[in-house]
């Protein structure tokens, strides 16, 4: 097996065994890069001197047992919304391809206080909008399992380099299901927290009550290693829960025996893929053969999810990215008329066109006249889908379905639908508006061998729910140990 | 057709927290441009605000002390506009469950006590200063003001003229002062106030269209400005116009206004609940902490003033307009026998002198005992009025005791009959005639004689003596 290929626990064997050195393993991931990323285009900024120093760093604590961590010396990447003090933080968009933040998120403290070893920073949408990484000022980064196809997104970059082996891991950030989407077309493992579980000070806001930074990596395993370094409380972010989190590893237990799972109609009806359909219902199958108890329900809101989650999500992201005026950082357009026309050409030049048609719905949607109509029924149809989930895990402990309606499509192919591309968000969203724990695991391939994922929906602040059920899966299944083959 | 004004008043004031509202960036005023920011009153991406805790406590207490309800559930709000002064393109502000409703202010009025209602108050974030340069298009951004933190009190438009105008403000002023929420100083704009202005037929129940009045930098702005805009609403009214909802701008060099933008075309802020802060849950044993800590109130103190002390209404009414001078006031009278006197000190000499001197009460350089001091060497006599102002003057040149100035200068008065007599009889003599004149019957003579002899002895004799002195010698 090549070191790319590892996880996370093996890597850290390799490391304590002196196999091999944090700064070796850091040089062959930095030269991965090199040879893939002009092909695979993951990467916006790789931090080659940052890295070889922070590898020797990290070795000589090793050395003198001065960490312990599991996530010690291994080299990870990091979505480009996620502020790193001292490297661009460009959130894919030209009105930031400047922005070198003075501070670190919370997150990536907490990372480097674990030792882990940044390689670089990921490709995204621009500002985090979109479903396929198309939107991205700078590049449009390939699927590894087909480079005519896109990773998905928004954390197309994150979910490409853990499938390729251009990071060991990395960290997306997840709004409407842009770190759950990019895993399963990419087939690695990607979790979107409860909201509140994991800080979001330093990541860059999109929608601020939907947002949640996660893990994406090749395992589960792996996935509740990193989540145990990043959760928890941060005085920085009133919005982080206080509550004290379990340690994740003691989740990873294969058994499923009496668990009730919920599976809803509207998650299965003909709108989905038939290979996808297919491959839930395996997973079904699965499940229930090693003693999980499996029903059909019925979510009816399901009809009005999307519709909230834009008007919600747009609406804050119209106020969110308000900031970026040219006047303090970012871009800034050359010789302005007045102050008007200041604030207008350097929002006009430097947003994409996605970010401006969001901000322009956003802006309507709160406006005078249609608030009610539109903003205030979404809070309160929110207040009702979020109803409807609880009241279903009343009876369920997890309820599983598709990730996306379809399989990773051809690179152009619905670039010029937003609408088209917003309902396939259909079943990912729900998660965000109700502040739901969900994890996407490989569950099977397409016709055309793209990978498919599966969704594992939990309670609020019960990841240990879904990492067990994802963990069993994983433990009675080949899915995950597939590897695109990138012709290497 | 005789008319009236309803004046509202809207008043920003900075609350005298260490740190800003949402970081711990210092509040302190002044400073180079820009050195009192951080990332996240600059709102820099990924940044996001925590809710500074006294600042929410200052407010509390600015209901309280006039007369609020304090919300138990209240919440911010995101109010969106594009300034260069406003970092993130939104003011985190109140919009509608502010923290405080339904209280008032009682002032002075020539017709007796008038209540003013206060509507509601409300915390907020301040913006930061634009300095337009001179020549050239551009402005400078000073974002040190950025995430001050700040009360928003709005009145009803329960005001009638610039006079109550004036007095609800200084009312508000003495009240923040007294429970310690803000320095309240509108030269260094902690202290802020906006004009809503309308006039109509006298009685009348109907609201005229009203304007609304910006840029009033001191209390006489706010008072000349309300006097001119009534002025100008009822001379439009009288030929005919018609008011237009607008903002006008006061220039107070030229003493008039000008429109700014119409009120009509009016900013869609698309207010909505702030994301990145939780809503507030106020407990009633916060309300009642609070409360329990707040001091006397300036009308409280007044009218102590006036039932222990049996000082008028109108005295105890300038001593309690700062608090700082009546805490002063409060300790000398404290040890003072004479607290009438001691009130007429404060509120004649020292107001002038701290007026001349350009200083605060807090920069008097002596302690307010040392006035009692003064006035009890006054009352027992062993200093004369003219005297005992030049000591006054002296305490604040020195900061010294005045028993110390009358003692090392020598400034006793002169009681001595004999001596005194001695210098009658000199001025007598040098002065025949007033004597004369005073012997014709011109009874008022007698004063110049006093002043020389009051002269001779440098003005430390004392002067009822001089009197008797020189008019038993002169009538024999």
């Amino acid at each position: 097996m090549k070191l790319h290929e590892y996880t996370i626990s093996q890597l850290h064997d390799l490391i304590s065994k002196r196999e091999i050195s944090v700064p070796e393993l850091t040089r062959y991931m930095l030269d991965r890069i090199e040879s893939l990323d002009s092909k695979l285009e993951c990467y916006i900024t790789v931090t080659e001197k940052q890295a070889l120093e922070q590898a020797e760093k990290v070795q000589k604590m090793i050395d003198q047992g001065t960490i312990t961590s599991p996530l010690a010396g291994i080299p990870m990447g990091i979505k480009d919304n996620i502020c790193t003090r001292g490297i661009p933080t460009t959130c894919a968009s030209k009105m930031l391809s400047n922005f070198v933040p003075p501070y670190d998120a919370h997150v990536v403290k907490k990372l480097y206080d674990n030792g882990a070893v940044l390689l670089g920073k990921l490709n995204m949408d621009e500002f985090a909008m979109g479903s396929s990484t198309e939107s991205s000022h700078f590049k449009k980064t390939k699927n590894p399992w087909d480079t005519e196809r896109v990773p998905g997104g928004s954390s197309g970059g994150s979910a490409a380099a853990v499938a390729a082996g251009e990071a060991i891991y990395a960290l997306g950030s997840d709004t409407g299901g842009s770190i759950r989407q990019p895993a399963s077309f990419c087939g690695c493992v990607g979790l979107k927290p409860t909201y509140g579980l994991v800080s979001r000070f330093g990541l860059v806001a999109y929608a601020s009550s939907l947002d949640q930074i996660g893990p994406l990596t090749k395992t589960v395993t792996d996935c509740a290693l990193v989540l145990n370094a990043i959760a928890g409380h941060d005085p920085m972010d009133l919005t982080s829960s206080r509550r004290q989190h379990p340690d994740y590893t003691k989740a990873l237990v294969n058994d499923v025996k009496g668990l009730k799972i919920g599976l809803p109609r509207e998650f299965i009806d003909d709108s989905v893929q038939k290979d996808i359909r297919d491959a839930v219902l395996n997973a079904v199958k699965v499940f229930s053969d090693l003693g999980a108890q499996c029903e059909e329900i019925s979510i009816p809101i399901m009809e009005y999810v999307v519709p909230t989650y834009y008007i919600i999500a747009l609406a804050e992201a119209s106020s969110n990215l308000a900031r970026y005026d040219g006047v303090k950082f970012g871009y800034r357009a050359a010789n302005p008329k007045d102050m008007l026309d200041f604030c207008m050409r350097s929002r006009s030049e430097g947003f994409g066109t996605e970010v401006k048609r969001r901000i322009l719905l956003g802006t309507y949607v709160l406006s005078s006249g249609y608030y009610d109509a539109y903003y205030k029924k979404a809070l309160k149809a929110r207040t009702i889908i979020t109803r409807e989930f609880n009241k279903a895990f009343e009876k369920y402990d997890i309820i599983i379905g598709p990730v996306s309606p379809t399989t990773a499509y051809r690179i152009g192919e619905k670039i010029n639908d937003p609408v088209q591309m917003y309902m396939e968000d259909i079943f990912t969203v729900p998660v965000n508006i109700a502040g739901l724990p969900a994890i996407s695991i490989p569950c099977g391939f397409d016709s055309q061998s793209m990978p498919i994922g599966l969704q594992i929906i939990g309670k609020r602040f019960d990841e240990t729910t879904i990492i067990r059920a994802a963990y069993t899966f994983e433990q009675n299944t080949d899915f995950h140990k597939a590897r695109p083959s990138l012709n290497e | 057709m005789e008319y009236e004004a309803v004046i509202g008043l809207e008043v920003h004031a900075e609350l005298s927290t260490k740190s800003k509202i949402f970081c711990s960036c210092t509040t302190e005023f002044g400073g180079q441009p820009n050195t009192h920011c951080c990332p996240i009153c600059l709102g820099m991406p990924g940044t996001l605000p925590v809710l500074n805790r006294k600042a929410v406590e200052y407010a509390i207490k600015a209901g309280l002390a006039t007369n609020c309800t304090i919300s138990l559930f209240t919440k911010q709000d995101r109010k969106n506009y594009f300034y260069p002064d406003l970092p993130k393109g939104y003011q985190i502000s109140q919009y509608d469950l502010p923290l405080c409703k339904d209280g008032y202010v009682e002032i002075e009025t020539e017709n007796g006590k008038k209540k003013i209602r206060i509507n509601r108050i409300h915390i907020e974030e301040d913006a930061g200063k634009l300095v337009h340069s001179e020549h050239g298009n551009y402005s400078f951004v000073d974002y040190n003001r950025t995430g001050v933190p700040l009360i928003e009190i709005v009145s009803e438009p329960d005001i009638s003229s610039a006079a109550e105008a004036k007095a609800y403000l200084e009312k508000l002023k003495a009240i923040l002062q007294f429970i310690g929420v803000s320095d309240c100083k509108m030269e260094e704009g902690s202290l802020r106030a906006d004009v809503n202005i309308s006039v109509r037929p006298k009685g009348s129940k109907q609201l005229g269209e009203r304007t609304e009045m910006k840029n009033l930098n001191s209390f006489r702005a706010v008072y000349r400005a309300i006097e001119a805009e009534v002025a100008r609403q009822i001379e439009v009214i009288k030929s005919g116009g018609v008011i237009h909802r607008e903002t006008r701008r006061w220039d107070d060099a030229r003493g008039e206004s000008y429109p700014m933008r119409s009120k009509e075309d009016a900013q869609d802020y698309r207010y909505f609940p702030e994301p990145d802060l939780p809503p507030l849950i106020i407990k009633k044993e916060l309300i009642e902490r609070l409360k329990n800590e707040l001091p006397e109130l300036p009308d409280t103190r007044k009218q102590r003033y006036i039932s222990e002390y049996g000082l008028p209404e109108y005295d105890a009414g300038v001593l309690t307009s700062s608090k700082e001078l009546s805490d002063f006031f409060d300790e000398a009278a404290k040890v003072s026998t004479n607290v009438k006197a001691v009130s007429n000190w404060v509120m004649g000499d020292m107001l002038r002198i701290l007026n001349e001197r350009n200083l605060e009460v807090s920069q008097v350089p002596f302690p307010p005992a040392y006035l009692a001091k003064l006035v009890a060497l006054l009352d027992k006599g062993v200093i004369n009025g003219p005297t005992a102002k030049k000591v006054f003057e002296e305490m604040f040149d020195t900061g010294k005791d005045p028993e110390t100035i009358v003692k090392e200068q020598g400034l006793e008065v002169l009681n001595d009959e004999s001596l005194l007599l001695q210098v009658v009889e000199k001025v007598i003599q040098e002065n025949p005639n007033s004597v004369a004149d005073y012997k014709k019957g011109k009874k008022k003579a007698i004063g110049f004689l006093v002043g020389q002899a009051m002269k001779a002895t440098k003005g430390k004799a004392n002067p009822q003596l001089i009197n008797e002195l020189l008019i038993k010698k002169l009538e024999g």
